[in-house]
Protein backbone atom coordinates (compact mmCIF):
# COMPACT_ATOMS: atom_id res chain seq x y z
CA UNK A 1 0.00 0.00 0.00
CA UNK A 2 3.30 2.10 0.30
CA UNK A 3 3.63 2.16 -3.75
CA UNK A 4 4.39 5.92 -4.66
CA UNK A 5 2.10 6.69 -6.83
CA UNK A 6 2.72 7.58 -10.42
CA UNK A 7 0.02 10.58 -11.55
CA UNK A 8 -0.53 12.03 -7.38
CA UNK A 9 3.22 11.91 -6.02
CA UNK A 10 3.52 13.04 -2.44
CA UNK A 11 7.02 14.43 -2.95
CA UNK A 12 7.86 17.76 -5.46
CA UNK A 13 10.35 16.85 -8.17
CA UNK A 14 12.36 19.50 -9.95
CA UNK A 15 14.07 18.12 -13.62
CA UNK A 16 16.72 19.27 -14.67
CA UNK A 17 19.17 22.19 -13.50
CA UNK A 18 17.89 24.61 -11.12
CA UNK A 19 13.98 26.32 -11.15
CA UNK A 20 13.04 25.97 -15.29
CA UNK A 21 10.81 23.33 -14.92
CA UNK A 22 8.12 24.05 -12.30
CA UNK A 23 6.65 20.62 -10.44
CA UNK A 24 2.58 20.84 -10.60
CA UNK A 25 2.59 19.64 -7.24
CA UNK A 26 3.94 22.92 -6.51
CA UNK A 27 0.47 24.68 -6.88
CA UNK A 28 -1.79 21.44 -5.69
CA UNK A 29 -0.47 20.41 -2.79
CA UNK A 30 -2.49 21.02 0.68
CA UNK A 31 0.85 20.40 2.76
CA UNK A 32 3.20 22.41 0.44
CA UNK A 33 0.50 25.43 0.77
CA UNK A 34 0.54 24.83 4.60
CA UNK A 35 4.32 25.30 4.86
CA UNK A 36 4.33 28.17 2.32
CA UNK A 37 1.88 29.90 4.53
CA UNK A 38 4.29 29.27 7.84
CA UNK A 39 7.63 30.03 5.81
CA UNK A 40 6.40 32.87 3.43
CA UNK A 41 3.61 34.64 4.93
CA UNK A 42 3.75 34.28 8.88
CA UNK A 43 7.62 34.28 9.54
CA UNK A 44 10.64 36.28 7.82
CA UNK A 45 8.27 38.23 5.21
CA UNK A 46 6.69 41.70 5.24
CA UNK A 47 2.99 41.30 4.17
CA UNK A 48 0.99 44.27 2.55
CA UNK A 49 -2.04 44.98 4.84
CA UNK A 50 -3.12 47.86 3.37
CA UNK A 51 -2.61 52.00 2.97
CA UNK A 52 -3.01 54.69 5.95
CA UNK A 53 -4.83 56.89 3.66
CA UNK A 54 -7.39 53.94 4.40
CA UNK A 55 -7.33 54.82 8.17
CA UNK A 56 -6.58 58.54 8.21
CA UNK A 57 -7.83 59.31 11.87
CA UNK A 58 -7.32 58.12 15.13
CA UNK A 59 -9.29 54.97 16.33
CA UNK A 60 -10.12 54.51 12.09
CA UNK A 61 -9.98 50.71 11.20
CA UNK A 62 -9.78 48.03 8.27
CA UNK A 63 -10.08 44.46 8.64
CA UNK A 64 -7.39 42.93 6.14
CA UNK A 65 -5.51 39.90 6.08
CA UNK A 66 -1.91 38.14 6.27
CA UNK A 67 -2.44 34.94 4.06
CA UNK A 68 -4.65 33.71 5.73
CA UNK A 69 -5.29 35.39 8.97
CA UNK A 70 -7.65 37.63 9.33
CA UNK A 71 -5.97 41.17 10.60
CA UNK A 72 -6.95 44.74 11.95
CA UNK A 73 -5.22 47.69 10.56
CA UNK A 74 -6.01 50.80 12.88
CA UNK A 75 -4.51 53.86 14.01
CA UNK A 76 -5.02 54.70 17.98
CA UNK A 77 -5.45 57.85 19.92
CA UNK A 78 -1.48 58.77 19.50
CA UNK A 79 -2.32 58.51 15.76
CA UNK A 80 0.17 55.30 15.17
CA UNK A 81 -0.88 52.12 13.38
CA UNK A 82 -1.15 48.75 14.63
CA UNK A 83 -2.07 45.85 13.25
CA UNK A 84 -3.75 42.74 15.31
CA UNK A 85 -4.94 39.33 15.02
CA UNK A 86 -8.54 39.12 14.65
CA UNK A 87 -8.43 36.64 17.12
CA UNK A 88 -10.12 36.97 21.01
CA UNK A 89 -7.85 35.65 23.66
CA UNK A 90 -10.51 34.12 25.51
CA UNK A 91 -12.34 31.75 23.03
CA UNK A 92 -10.60 32.44 19.74
CA UNK A 93 -13.44 34.24 18.32
CA UNK A 94 -12.75 36.03 14.97
CA UNK A 95 -14.43 39.36 17.05
CA UNK A 96 -14.53 42.06 14.12
CA UNK A 97 -16.82 41.38 11.37
CA UNK A 98 -17.41 44.98 10.08
CA UNK A 99 -14.92 45.96 7.18
CA UNK A 100 -14.07 49.09 8.13
CA UNK A 101 -15.33 51.83 10.87
CA UNK A 102 -13.81 53.64 13.80
CA UNK A 103 -13.92 52.61 17.37
CA UNK A 104 -12.19 53.62 20.87
CA UNK A 105 -11.68 50.10 21.57
CA UNK A 106 -12.54 46.73 20.62
CA UNK A 107 -15.09 44.81 22.50
CA UNK A 108 -15.13 40.55 21.17
CA UNK A 109 -19.26 40.63 21.55
CA UNK A 110 -19.30 36.73 22.95
CA UNK A 111 -18.24 37.91 26.31
CA UNK A 112 -17.61 41.40 26.17
CA UNK A 113 -13.77 41.50 26.36
CA UNK A 114 -12.72 44.42 25.43
CA UNK A 115 -9.08 45.43 23.92
CA UNK A 116 -7.56 48.90 23.82
CA UNK A 117 -6.14 50.18 19.92
CA UNK A 118 -3.22 48.83 20.67
CA UNK A 119 -4.35 45.09 21.16
CA UNK A 120 -3.99 45.35 25.17
CA UNK A 121 -6.68 43.31 26.80
CA UNK A 122 -8.21 45.81 29.36
CA UNK A 123 -11.97 44.46 30.56
CA UNK A 124 -12.90 41.02 31.93
CA UNK A 125 -16.44 40.81 32.84
CA UNK A 126 -16.80 39.24 35.87
CA UNK A 127 -12.96 38.99 36.18
CA UNK A 128 -13.51 39.50 40.49
CA UNK A 129 -16.59 37.48 40.52
CA UNK A 130 -19.89 37.90 41.53
CA UNK A 131 -21.26 38.95 45.19
CA UNK A 132 -24.02 37.24 46.36
CA UNK A 133 -25.09 36.35 50.18
CA UNK A 134 -21.63 38.31 51.29
CA UNK A 135 -19.78 35.42 49.30
CA UNK A 136 -18.17 36.27 46.15
CA UNK A 137 -18.80 33.47 43.13
CA UNK A 138 -16.30 32.71 40.81
CA UNK A 139 -14.41 34.92 38.39
CA UNK A 140 -10.43 34.43 37.12
CA UNK A 141 -7.74 32.89 39.23
CA UNK A 142 -5.85 35.13 41.47
CA UNK A 143 -3.10 34.70 39.18
CA UNK A 144 -4.53 35.83 35.87
CA UNK A 145 -2.78 38.69 34.16
CA UNK A 146 -4.75 40.89 31.70
CA UNK A 147 -1.09 41.82 30.80
CA UNK A 148 -0.57 38.29 29.48
CA UNK A 149 -3.97 37.99 27.44
CA UNK A 150 -3.76 41.16 24.40
CA UNK A 151 -4.41 40.28 21.02
CA UNK A 152 -1.60 38.83 18.63
CA UNK A 153 -0.11 42.43 17.66
CA UNK A 154 2.44 42.28 14.84
CA UNK A 155 5.24 44.38 13.65
CA UNK A 156 4.48 46.83 11.93
CA UNK A 157 6.26 49.07 9.07
CA UNK A 158 5.17 51.98 6.45
CA UNK A 159 7.02 53.36 4.40
CA UNK A 160 5.21 56.14 2.18
CA UNK A 161 2.06 55.73 3.19
CA UNK A 162 1.89 51.87 2.76
CA UNK A 163 1.28 49.53 5.51
CA UNK A 164 3.37 46.49 5.76
CA UNK A 165 3.19 43.63 9.01
CA UNK A 166 5.03 40.75 10.29
CA UNK A 167 3.82 38.08 12.95
CA UNK A 168 7.55 37.50 13.16
CA UNK A 169 9.23 39.85 15.72
CA UNK A 170 12.58 38.83 14.58
CA UNK A 171 12.04 39.99 10.76
CA UNK A 172 14.94 41.98 8.90
CA UNK A 173 13.60 45.71 8.57
CA UNK A 174 11.60 46.77 5.14
CA UNK A 175 14.46 48.18 3.70
CA UNK A 176 16.71 45.69 3.87
CA UNK A 177 13.66 43.10 3.26
CA UNK A 178 13.28 45.05 -0.57
CA UNK A 179 16.71 45.34 -1.18
CA UNK A 180 18.06 48.71 -2.75
CA UNK A 181 16.88 48.28 -6.51
CA UNK A 182 13.28 46.99 -5.68
CA UNK A 183 13.38 49.86 -2.70
CA UNK A 184 13.80 52.22 -5.70
CA UNK A 185 11.06 51.44 -7.17
CA UNK A 186 8.65 51.23 -4.11
CA UNK A 187 10.31 54.97 -3.14
CA UNK A 188 9.54 56.38 -6.94
CA UNK A 189 5.84 55.08 -6.58
CA UNK A 190 5.12 56.18 -2.45
CA UNK A 191 7.42 59.34 -3.03
CA UNK A 192 5.98 60.82 0.22
CA UNK A 193 2.76 62.41 -1.39
CA UNK A 194 -0.35 61.61 0.67
CA UNK A 195 -2.48 59.39 -1.35
CA UNK A 196 -6.38 59.23 -1.89
CA UNK A 197 -8.25 56.20 -2.13
CA UNK A 198 -10.44 55.81 -5.50
CA UNK A 199 -12.05 52.50 -4.25
CA UNK A 200 -11.83 48.46 -4.98
CA UNK A 201 -12.05 46.01 -7.02
CA UNK A 202 -12.40 42.01 -5.17
CA UNK A 203 -12.18 38.91 -7.22
CA UNK A 204 -11.40 35.68 -6.28
CA UNK A 205 -9.53 33.36 -8.40
CA UNK A 206 -9.53 29.76 -8.46
CA UNK A 207 -6.07 29.52 -8.71
CA UNK A 208 -3.09 28.74 -6.83
CA UNK A 209 -1.84 32.08 -5.11
CA UNK A 210 2.11 32.61 -6.79
CA UNK A 211 0.41 31.92 -9.86
CA UNK A 212 -0.59 35.66 -10.16
CA UNK A 213 3.04 36.55 -8.74
CA UNK A 214 4.14 34.79 -11.85
CA UNK A 215 2.20 36.44 -14.00
CA UNK A 216 3.26 39.99 -13.32
CA UNK A 217 6.86 38.43 -13.10
CA UNK A 218 6.49 37.37 -16.81
CA UNK A 219 7.06 40.11 -19.38
CA UNK A 220 6.23 37.48 -22.36
CA UNK A 221 2.49 37.08 -22.25
CA UNK A 222 1.09 40.59 -22.20
CA UNK A 223 1.96 40.75 -25.60
CA UNK A 224 0.33 37.69 -26.90
CA UNK A 225 -2.36 37.34 -24.70
CA UNK A 226 -3.16 41.04 -24.31
CA UNK A 227 -4.15 42.32 -27.72
CA UNK A 228 -5.25 45.87 -26.52
CA UNK A 229 -1.73 46.29 -24.73
CA UNK A 230 -0.28 44.96 -28.62
CA UNK A 231 -2.28 47.11 -30.13
CA UNK A 232 -2.36 50.52 -28.76
CA UNK A 233 1.64 50.29 -27.69
CA UNK A 234 1.28 49.83 -24.09
CA UNK A 235 3.32 46.42 -24.18
CA UNK A 236 5.54 45.98 -27.22
CA UNK A 237 8.61 44.34 -28.50
CA UNK A 238 10.47 47.28 -28.96
CA UNK A 239 9.56 49.21 -25.27
CA UNK A 240 12.75 49.83 -23.43
CA UNK A 241 12.64 47.19 -20.37
CA UNK A 242 14.51 45.89 -17.73
CA UNK A 243 13.93 43.26 -15.55
CA UNK A 244 15.37 43.80 -12.10
CA UNK A 245 15.19 41.84 -8.82
CA UNK A 246 16.51 42.13 -5.40
CA UNK A 247 19.51 40.12 -4.34
CA UNK A 248 17.56 37.05 -2.96
CA UNK A 249 14.98 37.11 -6.51
CA UNK A 250 12.31 37.31 -4.70
CA UNK A 251 10.71 40.52 -5.36
CA UNK A 252 11.09 41.64 -9.07
CA UNK A 253 10.51 45.17 -10.93
CA UNK A 254 9.33 45.06 -14.80
CA UNK A 255 10.13 48.40 -16.19
CA UNK A 256 9.19 49.43 -18.82
CA UNK A 257 9.26 52.50 -21.78
CA UNK A 258 6.65 52.87 -24.27
CA UNK A 259 7.93 52.42 -27.85
CA UNK A 260 7.72 55.55 -29.73
CA UNK A 261 9.23 54.74 -33.04
CA UNK A 262 7.81 52.73 -35.83
CA UNK A 263 4.63 51.19 -36.93
CA UNK A 264 3.42 49.35 -34.10
CA UNK A 265 2.89 46.03 -36.76
CA UNK A 266 6.09 45.82 -38.17
CA UNK A 267 7.52 45.84 -34.29
CA UNK A 268 5.10 43.21 -32.69
CA UNK A 269 4.65 40.59 -34.95
CA UNK A 270 2.46 38.60 -33.71
CA UNK A 271 -0.73 37.43 -33.81
CA UNK A 272 -2.85 39.06 -31.47
CA UNK A 273 -1.98 42.42 -33.13
CA UNK A 274 -5.24 43.76 -35.06
CA UNK A 275 -4.45 46.52 -37.36
CA UNK A 276 -7.63 47.20 -38.13
CA UNK A 277 -8.83 47.81 -34.65
CA UNK A 278 -9.76 51.33 -33.60
CA UNK A 279 -11.08 53.13 -30.97
CA UNK A 280 -14.23 55.03 -31.12
CA UNK A 281 -13.28 56.10 -28.15
CA UNK A 282 -10.20 57.99 -27.61
CA UNK A 283 -10.33 58.85 -24.11
CA UNK A 284 -9.32 55.10 -22.82
CA UNK A 285 -5.84 55.88 -24.08
CA UNK A 286 -5.49 59.95 -23.09
CA UNK A 287 -2.05 59.47 -21.27
CA UNK A 288 -0.38 62.52 -19.84
CA UNK A 289 3.15 61.73 -18.30
CA UNK A 290 4.07 62.53 -14.87
CA UNK A 291 7.50 63.81 -13.78
CA UNK A 292 7.23 61.02 -11.01
CA UNK A 293 7.71 58.66 -13.84
CA UNK A 294 11.32 59.45 -14.16
CA UNK A 295 11.01 58.14 -18.22
CA UNK A 296 9.32 54.36 -17.21
CA UNK A 297 5.45 54.60 -18.58
CA UNK A 298 4.99 51.33 -16.76
CA UNK A 299 6.45 49.93 -13.63
CA UNK A 300 5.05 46.48 -12.17
CA UNK A 301 6.38 45.47 -9.29
CA UNK A 302 6.08 42.16 -7.36
CA UNK A 303 6.41 42.27 -3.93
CA UNK A 304 6.90 37.94 -2.79
CA UNK A 305 5.06 37.02 -1.33
CA UNK A 306 2.01 39.59 -0.52
CA UNK A 307 1.54 42.06 -2.96
CA UNK A 308 1.64 43.59 -6.19
CA UNK A 309 2.28 47.28 -7.21
CA UNK A 310 0.31 48.48 -10.11
CA UNK A 311 2.06 51.60 -12.29
CA UNK A 312 0.70 51.34 -15.81
CA UNK A 313 0.53 54.95 -17.02
CA UNK A 314 -1.48 56.94 -15.37
CA UNK A 315 -3.22 53.72 -13.33
CA UNK A 316 -2.08 53.35 -10.16
CA UNK A 317 -3.01 50.24 -7.33
CA UNK A 318 -1.92 47.91 -4.82
CA UNK A 319 -3.22 44.05 -5.46
CA UNK A 320 -3.17 42.40 -2.95
CA UNK A 321 -2.97 38.40 -2.69
CA UNK A 322 -4.86 36.43 -0.02
CA UNK A 323 -4.64 33.13 -0.39
CA UNK A 324 -7.57 30.56 0.90
CA UNK A 325 -6.00 26.94 0.28
CA UNK A 326 -3.78 25.88 -2.43
CA UNK A 327 -6.46 26.17 -5.38
CA UNK A 328 -7.75 30.20 -4.84
CA UNK A 329 -6.63 33.62 -3.45
CA UNK A 330 -8.67 36.49 -3.06
CA UNK A 331 -7.20 39.11 -5.26
CA UNK A 332 -8.17 42.93 -3.84
CA UNK A 333 -7.64 45.41 -5.91
CA UNK A 334 -7.19 48.98 -4.38
CA UNK A 335 -7.33 51.84 -6.85
CA UNK A 336 -5.06 55.34 -5.35
CA UNK A 337 -4.08 59.01 -6.20
CA UNK A 338 -2.01 61.66 -5.06
CA UNK A 339 -3.30 64.90 -3.00
CA UNK A 340 -1.92 66.86 -5.44
CA UNK A 341 -3.54 65.48 -9.03
CA UNK A 342 -6.32 67.88 -10.61
CA UNK A 343 -9.76 67.00 -11.21
CA UNK A 344 -8.71 65.76 -14.83
CA UNK A 345 -6.19 63.69 -13.41
CA UNK A 346 -8.22 61.58 -11.34
CA UNK A 347 -10.68 61.08 -13.79
CA UNK A 348 -7.89 60.18 -16.11
CA UNK A 349 -6.81 57.15 -13.64
CA UNK A 350 -10.99 56.60 -13.13
CA UNK A 351 -11.44 56.09 -17.03
CA UNK A 352 -7.54 54.16 -17.35
CA UNK A 353 -8.81 51.69 -14.89
CA UNK A 354 -11.39 50.55 -17.20
CA UNK A 355 -7.78 48.30 -18.38
CA UNK A 356 -7.97 46.87 -15.67
CA UNK A 357 -9.06 44.88 -12.58
CA UNK A 358 -11.57 41.62 -12.36
CA UNK A 359 -13.41 43.51 -15.73
CA UNK A 360 -10.37 44.98 -17.12
CA UNK A 361 -9.75 44.86 -21.14
CA UNK A 362 -6.33 43.85 -20.30
CA UNK A 363 -6.37 41.89 -16.90
CA UNK A 364 -9.87 40.21 -17.19
CA UNK A 365 -7.86 37.77 -19.50
CA UNK A 366 -5.04 36.72 -16.50
CA UNK A 367 -7.46 35.11 -14.01
CA UNK A 368 -8.75 33.52 -16.84
CA UNK A 369 -5.46 31.77 -17.63
CA UNK A 370 -4.64 31.12 -14.36
CA UNK A 371 -8.06 29.46 -13.52
CA UNK A 372 -6.80 27.20 -16.87
CA UNK A 373 -3.44 26.37 -15.73
CA UNK A 374 -5.03 25.30 -12.20
CA UNK A 375 -7.29 22.93 -13.84
CA UNK A 376 -4.31 20.92 -15.46
CA UNK A 377 -2.22 21.11 -12.07
CA UNK A 378 -4.61 19.33 -10.40
CA UNK A 379 -5.42 16.36 -12.83
CA UNK A 380 -1.86 15.38 -13.33
CA UNK A 381 -0.22 16.80 -10.63
CA UNK A 382 3.43 14.60 -11.66
CA UNK A 383 3.80 16.90 -14.60
CA UNK A 384 5.64 20.15 -14.79
CA UNK A 385 5.86 23.78 -16.49
CA UNK A 386 8.31 25.39 -18.56
CA UNK A 387 9.86 28.47 -17.79
CA UNK A 388 12.71 27.90 -19.95
CA UNK A 389 12.20 31.47 -22.16
CA UNK A 390 15.79 33.42 -22.14
CA UNK A 391 17.52 30.00 -20.84
CA UNK A 392 17.91 28.44 -17.49
CA UNK A 393 19.80 31.21 -15.16
CA UNK A 394 18.41 34.26 -13.03
CA UNK A 395 19.92 37.23 -14.16
CA UNK A 396 18.54 40.52 -14.28
CA UNK A 397 18.27 41.36 -18.15
CA UNK A 398 17.40 44.72 -20.33
CA UNK A 399 14.97 43.05 -22.38
CA UNK A 400 11.69 41.05 -21.93
CA UNK A 401 11.90 38.56 -23.68
CA UNK A 402 12.81 36.17 -20.60
CA UNK A 403 11.15 34.03 -18.22
CA UNK A 404 13.89 34.51 -15.72
CA UNK A 405 11.88 36.45 -12.97
CA UNK A 406 10.01 33.42 -12.35
CA UNK A 407 12.83 30.99 -12.36
CA UNK A 408 14.43 33.59 -9.83
CA UNK A 409 11.13 33.57 -7.54
CA UNK A 410 11.10 29.86 -7.71
CA UNK A 411 14.74 29.90 -6.70
CA UNK A 412 14.19 31.42 -3.71
CA UNK A 413 10.93 29.33 -3.01
CA UNK A 414 13.20 26.25 -3.11
CA UNK A 415 15.68 28.03 -0.86
CA UNK A 416 13.21 28.74 1.76
CA UNK A 417 10.92 25.45 1.42
CA UNK A 418 13.89 23.21 1.44
CA UNK A 419 15.76 24.48 4.35
CA UNK B 1 -44.21 55.38 -7.49
CA UNK B 2 -44.49 58.95 -9.01
CA UNK B 3 -48.02 59.71 -9.28
CA UNK B 4 -47.29 61.71 -13.12
CA UNK B 5 -46.50 58.19 -14.60
CA UNK B 6 -48.85 57.21 -18.35
CA UNK B 7 -49.89 53.82 -18.14
CA UNK B 8 -48.09 54.53 -21.90
CA UNK B 9 -44.96 55.55 -20.10
CA UNK B 10 -45.38 52.48 -17.49
CA UNK B 11 -45.61 50.32 -20.59
CA UNK B 12 -42.49 51.38 -22.13
CA UNK B 13 -40.19 51.69 -19.26
CA UNK B 14 -41.20 48.20 -18.61
CA UNK B 15 -40.05 47.14 -22.19
CA UNK B 16 -37.73 48.94 -22.05
CA UNK B 17 -36.21 46.92 -19.36
CA UNK B 18 -37.14 43.55 -20.64
CA UNK B 19 -35.34 44.52 -23.68
CA UNK B 20 -32.48 45.11 -21.88
CA UNK B 21 -32.14 41.89 -20.40
CA UNK B 22 -33.20 39.91 -23.25
CA UNK B 23 -30.33 41.59 -25.47
CA UNK B 24 -27.28 41.52 -22.48
CA UNK B 25 -28.26 37.37 -22.42
CA UNK B 26 -28.68 37.25 -26.42
CA UNK B 27 -25.39 37.29 -26.98
CA UNK B 28 -25.05 39.77 -29.82
CA UNK B 29 -23.18 42.32 -28.08
CA UNK B 30 -23.91 45.09 -30.77
CA UNK B 31 -27.10 45.30 -29.60
CA UNK B 32 -26.39 46.57 -26.39
CA UNK B 33 -24.69 50.06 -27.11
CA UNK B 34 -28.03 51.18 -28.76
CA UNK B 35 -29.76 51.20 -25.33
CA UNK B 36 -28.13 54.35 -24.54
CA UNK B 37 -27.76 58.23 -25.30
CA UNK B 38 -24.41 59.69 -26.67
CA UNK B 39 -22.87 60.83 -24.08
CA UNK B 40 -24.34 58.52 -21.71
CA UNK B 41 -22.98 56.73 -18.25
CA UNK B 42 -22.72 53.17 -17.77
CA UNK B 43 -21.11 51.93 -14.55
CA UNK B 44 -21.02 49.01 -13.00
CA UNK B 45 -19.71 49.24 -9.37
CA UNK B 46 -19.11 47.25 -5.78
CA UNK B 47 -21.68 48.62 -3.38
CA UNK B 48 -19.11 49.25 -1.18
CA UNK B 49 -17.68 52.00 -3.21
CA UNK B 50 -20.96 53.42 -3.94
CA UNK B 51 -22.02 53.59 -0.10
CA UNK B 52 -18.30 54.82 1.04
CA UNK B 53 -18.15 57.45 -1.98
CA UNK B 54 -15.64 56.08 -3.81
CA UNK B 55 -15.68 57.12 -7.57
CA UNK B 56 -13.77 53.77 -8.41
CA UNK B 57 -16.26 51.41 -10.67
CA UNK B 58 -15.22 47.92 -11.94
CA UNK B 59 -16.37 49.19 -15.22
CA UNK B 60 -17.51 53.23 -15.91
CA UNK B 61 -18.13 54.44 -19.41
CA UNK B 62 -18.98 57.86 -20.09
CA UNK B 63 -20.01 57.66 -24.07
CA UNK B 64 -21.97 55.07 -26.77
CA UNK B 65 -18.18 54.78 -28.24
CA UNK B 66 -16.84 53.50 -25.12
CA UNK B 67 -19.55 50.96 -25.16
CA UNK B 68 -19.07 50.02 -28.60
CA UNK B 69 -14.95 49.77 -27.73
CA UNK B 70 -16.42 47.04 -24.58
CA UNK B 71 -18.48 45.05 -27.13
CA UNK B 72 -15.42 45.04 -29.71
CA UNK B 73 -12.83 43.97 -26.90
CA UNK B 74 -15.62 41.37 -25.84
CA UNK B 75 -15.82 39.75 -29.00
CA UNK B 76 -12.28 40.48 -30.53
CA UNK B 77 -9.37 41.16 -27.66
CA UNK B 78 -9.85 39.44 -24.70
CA UNK B 79 -10.15 36.18 -24.02
CA UNK B 80 -12.16 34.32 -21.52
CA UNK B 81 -14.19 30.91 -20.97
CA UNK B 82 -17.33 31.36 -22.97
CA UNK B 83 -20.55 31.22 -21.01
CA UNK B 84 -24.28 31.85 -21.14
CA UNK B 85 -25.55 34.56 -18.69
CA UNK B 86 -29.19 34.85 -17.73
CA UNK B 87 -30.58 38.38 -16.12
CA UNK B 88 -33.56 37.90 -13.90
CA UNK B 89 -34.40 41.94 -13.12
CA UNK B 90 -37.38 43.15 -10.64
CA UNK B 91 -40.13 45.42 -11.97
CA UNK B 92 -38.74 49.03 -11.90
CA UNK B 93 -39.44 51.10 -8.88
CA UNK B 94 -39.99 54.87 -10.78
CA UNK B 95 -38.74 57.40 -8.49
CA UNK B 96 -39.27 60.40 -10.69
CA UNK B 97 -41.08 61.23 -14.07
CA UNK B 98 -40.97 64.51 -15.34
CA UNK B 99 -40.54 65.99 -19.33
CA UNK B 100 -40.13 62.86 -20.89
CA UNK B 101 -36.72 61.80 -18.38
CA UNK B 102 -37.14 58.93 -15.73
CA UNK B 103 -35.57 58.38 -12.92
CA UNK B 104 -35.95 54.12 -11.83
CA UNK B 105 -34.19 51.61 -9.70
CA UNK B 106 -34.51 47.88 -10.42
CA UNK B 107 -32.83 44.22 -8.49
CA UNK B 108 -31.18 41.88 -10.60
CA UNK B 109 -29.70 38.76 -10.25
CA UNK B 110 -27.20 37.17 -13.33
CA UNK B 111 -27.04 33.60 -13.34
CA UNK B 112 -23.65 32.22 -15.20
CA UNK B 113 -23.61 28.69 -16.84
CA UNK B 114 -20.15 27.52 -17.95
CA UNK B 115 -20.05 25.04 -20.97
CA UNK B 116 -20.05 21.41 -18.64
CA UNK B 117 -20.38 23.19 -15.00
CA UNK B 118 -23.24 23.51 -13.09
CA UNK B 119 -25.77 27.55 -13.37
CA UNK B 120 -24.60 29.71 -10.64
CA UNK B 121 -25.62 33.09 -8.91
CA UNK B 122 -22.73 35.36 -11.05
CA UNK B 123 -23.35 38.73 -10.00
CA UNK B 124 -26.43 40.39 -7.80
CA UNK B 125 -27.41 44.13 -7.52
CA UNK B 126 -29.62 46.55 -8.34
CA UNK B 127 -29.91 49.18 -11.50
CA UNK B 128 -30.04 52.79 -10.41
CA UNK B 129 -30.77 54.37 -13.83
CA UNK B 130 -31.84 57.74 -16.06
CA UNK B 131 -33.82 57.26 -18.68
CA UNK B 132 -34.85 59.80 -21.16
CA UNK B 133 -37.67 59.54 -24.09
CA UNK B 134 -36.02 60.39 -27.66
CA UNK B 135 -37.22 60.05 -31.14
CA UNK B 136 -35.99 56.37 -31.44
CA UNK B 137 -37.58 55.59 -27.61
CA UNK B 138 -37.03 55.63 -24.27
CA UNK B 139 -33.14 55.08 -23.79
CA UNK B 140 -30.81 54.99 -20.76
CA UNK B 141 -29.15 58.86 -20.45
CA UNK B 142 -27.19 57.00 -16.98
CA UNK B 143 -27.09 52.90 -16.44
CA UNK B 144 -25.18 52.30 -12.98
CA UNK B 145 -25.30 48.63 -11.98
CA UNK B 146 -24.58 48.63 -8.23
CA UNK B 147 -23.87 45.07 -7.02
CA UNK B 148 -24.14 43.41 -3.81
CA UNK B 149 -21.81 40.03 -4.72
CA UNK B 150 -18.78 40.92 -2.41
CA UNK B 151 -16.49 38.59 -4.69
CA UNK B 152 -15.97 38.44 -8.72
CA UNK B 153 -15.94 35.00 -9.69
CA UNK B 154 -12.42 35.60 -11.56
CA UNK B 155 -13.66 37.58 -13.91
CA UNK B 156 -16.57 39.75 -15.75
CA UNK B 157 -16.57 39.93 -19.57
CA UNK B 158 -20.32 40.76 -20.84
CA UNK B 159 -22.73 43.38 -19.78
CA UNK B 160 -24.32 43.58 -16.79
Amino acid sequence: MNEASAVFPREVHWEGDGTHRIPFLAYTSDELHKRELERFFYKGHWCYVGLEAEIPNPGDYQRTAVGERSVIMVRDAGGAINVLENVCAHRGMRFCRERHGNRKEFVCPYHQWSYTLKGDLQGVPFRRGVKQDGQVHGGMPADFKTADHGLTRLKVATRGGVVFASFDADVESFEDYLGPAILGYFDRLFNGRKLTILGYNRQRIPGNWKLMQENIKDPYHPGLLHTWFVTFGLWRADNKSQLKMDGRHRHAAMISTRGQAGNAEEVTQVSSFKASMQLNDASFLDIVPEPWWGGPTAVMTTIFPSVILQQQVNSVSTRHIQPNGHGSFDFVWTHFGFEDDSDEMTQRRLRQANLFGPAGFVSADDGEVIEFSQQAFESKPFHRALAELGGHEVENTEHMVTETLIRGMYRYWREVMEA
Amino acid sequence: MSTNLTFEDWLALTQLYADYAAAVDSGDWDLWPEFFTDPCVYRLQPRENHERGFPLATLSFTSKGMLKDRAYGIKETLFHDPYYQRHVVGAPVVRSAENGRFTCEANYAVFRTKLSDASTVFNVGRYLDTVVRTPAGLKFASRECIYDSEMIPNSIIYPI
